[in-house]
């Protein structure tokens, strides 16, 4: 019986060491165009339960319009919401909210509501602020299913709401949410 | 519930009247979500807390509605302005109808 080697190329790794730089730019290049596609992947099939072109779903949009009513809420007024671009695992995603605010009993902040735009529940959470609280921020972890905006949506002690959206970039989904 | 272990409370340990403490609370629970099915195809029923809430003599200081949104074993920090000497009491309400009380003294300096 005749076995045959495989012999390893020497040149085979030889040629990795002697390419030049723009070489491995060009093969980086062509990855990340690669990752690019695969990225718009999961938008083709986020389409699939979104109805609109923000791949917002018709559920958030219903929770959202519930608590605002007729009014439009304040951009940016202090508040901040904090969540990582791109997050290991979409099951356990932290988040923090703060709001620029004093927290004096006639002027305070009274409930921070937390949404998702494409979780198949839209409603992640409500805070209830008091005259005790000293500050209005909150902290805690969420799960999002797929890449999406988060909103967090403050009220204040006159009835104006304030909003915030932050973009997340989900490669694990949280499962089942 | 869905949880053995005591929920974990992190408070400083003294402060000051009129200072603003952060206060972390954990608690463990699947905080099922009701959107995942059983390998047989079965719908799972949701089983999450819904409620929780930070009372300091009594007084609710803080509380949060929670949704299947909320990952497992939920954990949250917020702030406090401490009145004076008084002691805690954190609450959690699950779907099952199951309360958990830890209650926390608390003293000034």
């Amino acid at each position: 019986m005749r076995v045959r080697h495989t012999k390893k190329e020497p040149f085979a790794t030889g040629s990795i060491k002697v390419s030049s730089r723009r070489d491995v730019l060009c093969t980086g290049l062509a990855g990340s165009a690669f990752l690019a596609a695969l990225a718009a992947l999961p938008g083709l099939a986020r389409a699939a339960v979104a109805n609109d072109s923000t791949g917002r779903s018709p559920a958030f949009e219903l929770a959202y319009r519930r608590l605002l009513g007729e009014s439009d809420p304040l951009a940016d007024e202090g508040i901040k919401l904090e969540l990582p671009d791109i997050p290991e695992n979409g099951n356990t995603v932290p988040f923090r909210i703060e709001v620029q605010s004093p927290m004096t009993p006639d002027n305070s902040i009274k409930t921070v509501h937390l949404l998702s735009t494409s979780n198949p529940q839209p409603m992640v959470a409500t805070f209830h602020f008091t005259a005790q609280s000293g500050r209005a921020a909150v902290a805690g972890r969420m799960r999002l299913a797929r890449s999406q905006d988060v909103v967090a949506l403050a009220q204040r002690s006159d009835g104006k709401f304030l909003v915030a959206v932050r973009q997340v970039e989900v490669t694990i989904g949280g499962c089942g949410n | 519930m869905a949880t053995t272990a005591k929920p974990r409370i992190k408070l400083p340990e003294t402060a000051k009247t009129g200072e603003i403490v952060e206060i972390k609370a954990l608690i463990q629970h699947v905080m099922e979500t009701g959107n995942r099915r059983d390998p047989d195809g079965r719908s799972i029923p949701r089983s999450i807390i819904h409620t929780f809430q930070a009372k300091f003599e009594g007084e609710t200081i803080f509380s949060a509605d929670w949704g299947s949104g909320i990952s497992a074993n939920p954990y949250i920090a917020f702030y406090f302005k401490v009145p004076g000497p008084g002691s805690f009491e954190f609450v959690w309400l699950d779907d099952a109808g199951v309360t958990v009380t830890e209650k926390t003294p608390f003293a000034v300096s």
